[in-house]
């Protein structure tokens, strides 16, 4: 299940704080590549590489699939940004419907008011 | 700006709190600056209710709105949609003067979405917290089978278009 909170947000840009792993990114941008191809692209270790593309993953950025021997990582962003678009739609929904709420609430509060002018008159 | 309140002080906007909380749960908070007897009138008097819950803003208005707000109640709301109408309605499952409100929407093809409303009032001030839990992942996800799924795809393109005019404000 997917998280849809502050947690999810902050593990992306938890990701996304690192040189390494942003450089990734870009790589990725470009075309797939295996893990091992990236860690001699930036002049790692296999095992440090895969830490990164850990990460990467656990925030959504990258999917990796395992097809034989060969891990392959490609870019995640397509599900962030269709959480991010999904949650927005509803806020502004939500937030559209409760700025008229406002004014219909203000309205009753001055009604209110008159009224309880009168009533002690 | 708003013609409508020329004469007031603009009320502060408050912030709007949408979460996904699971698979099936949607919810929304926001705090409006009123006492809650005034709010739960604004979610019980068909004539308030249809003022807000489809803000003029969507280009969309209703053709009617009848509510029977009491347990085992009826409501049922009339939009126009490509030349004939679309319906909202269900039942009303619990009604607590001033603090809780939870109701069915009965319109989806695969079960029913129920929603709690509640109004937890603090020194004059309200807090709404809604909660809508669908049928299934499915029909939160893209709404394809469940609650509104045109009014949504409206919603998009209305707010498509209004993001690129209000961006100057």
């Amino acid at each position: 299940m997917v998280q849809y909170g502050q947690a999810h947000f902050d593990t992306s840009f938890g990701a996304l704080s690192d040189a390494t792993r942003r450089g990734v990114l870009e790589q990725l941008g470009r075309a797939d590549a295996s893990i091992t191809a990236l860690a001699e692209r930036f002049h790692m270790t296999l095992t440090g590489m895969k830490k990164h593309v850990g990460v990467l993953e656990q925030a959504g950025l990258v999917n990796t699939e395992k097809v034989g021997r060969v891990r392959t990582c490609r870019l995640g962003l397509r599900g962030l940004e269709e959480e991010a678009a999904w949650i927005e739609r509803h806020r502004q929904l939500w937030a559209a419907r409760f700025d008229e709420l406002d004014i219909v609430v203000e309205e009753l509060k001055r009604k209110e008011k008159a009224n309880g002018r009168k009533k002690r008159k | 700006m708003d013609v409508r309140r020329e004469s007031e002080a603009t009320p502060t906007k408050n912030r709007t709190g949408v979460e996904r909380k699971s698979e099936r749960e949607l919810v929304v908070t926001r705090t409006v600056s009123a006492p809650a007897r005034l709010v739960f009138e604004a979610w019980t008097k068909a004539e308030l209710f249809s003022r807000w819950w489809v803000p003029k803003s969507f280009g969309v208005t209703l053709l009617s709105c009848e509510m029977d707000v009491r347990v085992g109640g009826r409501y049922r709301l009339v939009f126009p949609h490509e030349g004939s109408t679309m319906e909202f309605f269900g039942t009303y499952l619990e009604v607590t003067p001033h603090s809780r409100l939870v109701w069915t929407s009965e319109e989806g093809d695969n079960g029913k979405t129920v929603t709690t409303v509640t109004f937890d009032e603090t020194a004059g001030k309200t807090l709404v917290v809604l909660n809508d839990l669908y049928p299934s992942k499915e029909a939160l996800d893209c709404g394809s089978t469940g609650a509104m799924p045109e009014a949504l795809e409206q919603l998009d393109e209305l707010l498509a278009s209004l993001g690129s005019v209000t961006v100057t404000q």
